[in-house]
């Protein structure tokens, strides 16, 4: 979508960010751009994702899905299929039930949250299409496949609940036995919020809806669970974010002592969320390797990916807005209804997104009145749960939508209205009507930042220039806060056994290098790369000296993985930590060695030296040399400690809360409906950054996700629950022609809750991004007396709009 | 499903003869029976790139191709091209960019990307992110791709001038 006429508009080739390997700042490493090492190895194919292991007596599962999106399994004859070449084994429900006990996805701290017991595999019913209700295990995938023909199965077809309103309206009950629809509920309101809006000079309102779809990983689900009768252990390889959460869940499901689970995460080809769950299908094929007492492998292929890969987003929210006539917001009111499938996803439950849309509605905004009420609802389609930038999609646009609406009713400038309403930079500490508190942000420093980044002035000028001309282009602004680094006030609290802290280990090797083992996880982010990073500057040594391992339950410190945004700021102060204690105690046995004062000794470039010359005192090779090989040259009671362990948990807060603001510029073609992305532009504050290089590839990845949702990307339905789009070729994503250039500037406020100041920013670029392109395209819109609230904003929605269809 | 054909395929250099069932897909192939697993199955529709092999000099999808198709034909993977050194310019500079970041794209990425860089080296940026527009990427949104592209075909063209 990129405007071949406008040169000016396409960034420059950027100035090559890497850093010289023997570049250092004064504090180390920490804000350069070093290249991470661990790609070196993904770009010469020489990754290892779960699918490229094979371990001896490997056999494959393949499910038998169901056709139906709600019926009852009336026959189901598994006998022929078990006979077919190659074909191993063939279970039911029932047989792995045996096996593999059921979960329920709620969680305590979301009142009134329910769902039914969820089963590996459905025993009597099938409430979505795609839900596995058999398990064939073969040689090869390929016999598997061959042998899923063969099943016998008669169904009756039970009725089909797809639409959110109609499942809201309990017409019929997905589950009977709990009463009615409804998942979960939330009512909020602010003391005086009637009087308030009562007393306004103007409330606008509008309805925005939002397809629902999903991450899209390349690299399909994948695990190889490896079950060892003779020790009663199971070892799982998997494609997942969250290692030490699925040992618990794998222990407690399938009855296996904790510590005899292991799992192993090896590279990852894609996550986004969507790995960070419990899939029946998985938990089958660990249930099936202790039945038959050997190395089982799944793999999601593309199909399996869209019909059971977690989805997200179908929302459809009112929302209102109240101020004064001077363009000073009252409050919000916001109405929010989420069609989540017909399970609530284990063990994060599908309320958390819903959730987030009532907490973050309206969020960067100075104003003391809210109403909000949720309703999550069962359908009969594929589960929703958490994907990247849970809740804020939906919560920016709606925001920044409305915010529009009413700068454009009262004539006010959209740039010039949110200046008079962003929360003031230096208002903090701050309490948010939604109960939320916000340690330090700078909207309006990023909002400066934005309009100068982008010529703001010369953009609405250019606009204006063009209009005349009948080209329609469109400016979007959509300022956002966004959750980063939870407390165990997102999960813990809730009863589920999902850790928010994590833990690193620091070693000194003998030879003088430093390992790490860190229980956050790699997927592609650079976590390794910035462990790296932050080891070396904490211990003192130079980046090549660092190894990083992350992945393994049998090795890293216990943790929560990666998710929500809390990688950097939670496992790197845990590594910062971690690394500072070595160098303490480095120094402790080169100071006993060379009976100097510790206090006169530092770690610098691979070795103790003197703090005040620089001198070196003695290499690092050789504090390992002697603490490993020749303790008996210490004295007597001095005992080395050249491995250590430390955690972090943040706590004063219930969420770091970061914040940006993004801007889309878009040229409408109003015969055919399409819009051209013409350049986008973030302004984003994630504290300290560790490597600009990183952030800002996070941050263009997540806004190119959010453009998918807002462009391009459904998982369509028909109403008798069929999904319509399960290819690749059939749901779209960008692709590279469809991108524009995105350009990255930063405000730099650190949390004071750690050391390293570090707040998350995987998730802000999806976060801030489709709000950004929705005003865009309303703002092109807006001469031709159109406008569209429901994404993604295909041609057909746009042309509808402009009543040419 | 019983059948099977010898098929004699040069990979990477190597004449490699396999009795192969007639419906595997190459890319099945090069992956499970010669354990080349740097291309990567993901779409499984020809849409997304990932399994972008080059037969007999040109770029193709690996799950596209029956492996008995490319009997008698010579197929290189980023493996063998990694090794013979003609991918290193691109490495190096999606290395340098971090123009990858779960890395599953990667080896269809760089291997469309050397077709491009060999055949157009007066290529324009427009026509970059034109001709890489059949392989996806999940992580990057694809400008530091199109950029670390760039580099390499700007750094030729100012090489070959005298």
């Amino acid at each position: 979508m990129n405007d071949r006429t406008r040169p000016d508009l396409l960034a420059p080739r950027a100035e090559k960010p890497g850093a010289p390997a023997d570049a250092r700042t004064a504090t180390g490493y920490i804000g350069l751009s070093v290249p991470r090492a661990g790609a070196r190895r993904l770009l010469q194919g020489r990754g290892t994702y779960t699918d490229d292991l094979k371990l001896p007596r490997l056999a494959h599962v393949v499910f038998f899905r169901s056709p139906y999106a709600h019926a009852r399994i009336r026959k189901l004859d598994l006998t022929t299929a078990a006979r077919q070449p190659g074909v191993i084994a063939a279970f039911d429900g029932r047989a792995i039930a045996e096996y593999c006990t059921p979960w329920v996805g709620v969680l305590a701290h979301l009142k009134g949250i329910k769902s039914p017991p969820q089963h590996a595999v459905a025993i009597e019913r099938a409430c979505w299409q795609g839900e596995a209700v058999a398990a064939i295990v073969a040689e090869s995938r390929a016999q598997g496949e061959d042998a899923l023909a063969h099943v016998e199965a008669e169904w009756e077809e039970l009725p089909v609940v797809t639409d959110m309103e109609d499942a809201l309206s309990n017409r019929s009950v997905i589950h009977p036995e709990l009463g009615d629809n409804i998942c979960f509920k939330r009512d909020f309101v602010t003391e005086g919020f009637e009087d308030a809006f009562a007393k306004a000079d103007l409330v606008v309102e509008e309805t925005y809806s939002f397809g629902r779809h999903t991450g899209v990983t390349l690299e399909g689900r994948a695990i190889l669970a490896d079950y060892n009768a003779g020790e009663h252990s199971l070892t799982v390889y998997q494609a997942t974010q969250a290692p030490h959460m699925m040992q618990d869940i794998f222990s407690r499901h399938l009855n296996i002592p904790e510590a005899n689970v292991r799992v192993i995460c090896k590279d990852v080809g894609g996550s986004y969320g969507i790995k960070v769950h419990v899939y029946p299908d998985e938990m089958a094929t660990a249930a099936i390797s202790v039945m038959l007492r050997r190395p089982v492998k799944f793999l999601a292929d593309r199909l399996e990916s869209f019909l059971t890969d977690i989805h997200a987003r179908e929302h459809k929210a009112k929302v209102r807005l109240a101020c004064t006539k001077d363009g000073k917001i009252i409050g919000f009111d916001l109405d929010d209804l989420t069609g989540i499938g017909p399970y609530s996803v284990y063990p994060r439950t599908s309320g958390i997104e819903g959730n987030q849309v009532v907490n973050l509605t309206g969020g960067p905004y100075a104003h003391k009145n809210y109403r909000a009420r949720l309703n999550v609802v069962f359908t009969n389609k594929n589960v929703t749960c958490q994907y990247r930038a849970v809740g804020h999609p939906i919560a920016v646009a709606i925001t920044e939508g409305i915010v529009d609406l009413a700068a454009q009713k009262l004539g006010i400038d959209p740039a010039e209205f949110r200046r008079r309403n962003l929360i003031a930079d230096d208002a903090y500490p701050y309490t948010f009507p939604s109960g939320l508190k916000f340690e330090q942000l700078s909207h309006h420093q990023c909002l400066d930042k934005l309009l100068a980044l982008m010529d703001y002035q010369g953009l609405r000028a250019e606009q204006k220039r063009l209009r005349e001309k009948k080209i329609y282009r469109g400016i979007g602004l959509a300022a956002m806060i966004e959750v980063t680094n939870p407390s165990p006030a997102f999960y813990g609290v809730g009863g589920a056994r999902i850790s928010a802290q994590d833990g690193a280990t620091v070693r000194l090797e003998p030879t003088g290098m430093v390992t790490c083992l860190v229980s956050v996880t790699e997927q592609g982010q650079g976590t390794e790369g910035i462990f790296q990073q932050i080891c070396a500057t904490a211990v003192g040594v130079s980046i090549d000296k660092v190894r990083v391992i992350t992945g393994d339950t049998g090795t890293t410190p216990y943790g929560g993985g990666t998710w929500a945004s809390r990688g950097a700021g939670i496992g790197g102060e845990a590594l910062l930590q971690a690394g500072k204690a070595l160098r303490a105690n480095i120094l402790e046995l080169a100071a006993a060695a060379l009976s100097i004062d510790k206090n006169a000794l530092d770690v610098s470039t691979d070795a103790v030296c003197d703090k005040a010359t620089g001198e070196t005192k003695m290499p690092l090779a050789e504090v390992g040399r002697i603490g490993y090989f020749r303790p008996d040259t210490l004295p007597l009671k001095f005992q080395a400690e050249l491995t250590v362990t430390r955690h972090y948990t943040p706590r004063e807060y219930g969420f770091t809360f970061t914040n940006g603001i993004q801007a889309s510029y878009v040229e409408l073609d109003t015969d055919t409906g399409f819009v051209k992305l013409l350049k986008h532009w973030v302004v984003e504050d994630c504290g300290t950054v560790i490597n600009p290089m990183l952030v800002d590839e996070q941050i263009r990845g997540g806004v190119v996700q959010g453009i998918g949702g807002a462009m391009l990307e459904e998982c369509l339905y028909s109403p008798e629950g069929q999904l319509l789009n399960g290819s690749l070729a059939d749901y779209l994503v960008p692709m590279s022609g469809d991108t524009p250039d995105i350009e990255i500037a930063h405000v730099c406020t650190p949390t004071r809750q750690s050391e390293l100041g570090a707040k998350g920013v995987g998730e802000a670029g999806t976060a801030g991004a489709p709000g950004a392109v929705m005003n865009a395209i309303n703002d092109a819109l807006a001469p031709l007396g159109a406008r569209v609230n429901v994404q993604p904003f295909t041609p057909e929605r746009i042309l509808r709009a402009l009543g040419k269809v | 499903m019983d059948e099977f054909f010898e098929a004699t395929i040069t990979v990477n250099g190597k004449a490699v003869t396999r009795r192969v069932q007639p419906r595997q897909h190459l890319i099945d192939f090069l992956r499970d029976e010669l354990g080349l697993t740097g291309s990567h199955t993901a779409c499984e529709h020809g849409v997304c790139g990932a399994c972008t092999v080059r037969i007999d000099g040109q770029i193709r999808r690996g799950c596209l191709m029956l492996a008995v198709q490319a009997h008698g034909c010579s197929v290189d993977t980023v493996e063998g091209l990694t090794d013979s050194g003609e991918l290193g310019a691109l490495q190096q500079e999606f290395h340098e960019r971090n123009a990858l970041q779960c890395g599953f794209c990667t080896p269809g990425m760089l291997l469309t990307a050397q077709e491009l860089v060999a055949t157009q080296p007066d290529a324009t940026r427009e026509e970059i992110r034109d001709f890489m527009s059949g392989n996806l990427c999940r992580c990057t949104g694809y400008q530091s791709i199109i950029d670390a592209i760039e580099e390499v075909i700007v750094t030729r063209r100012k090489g070959a001038q005298p």
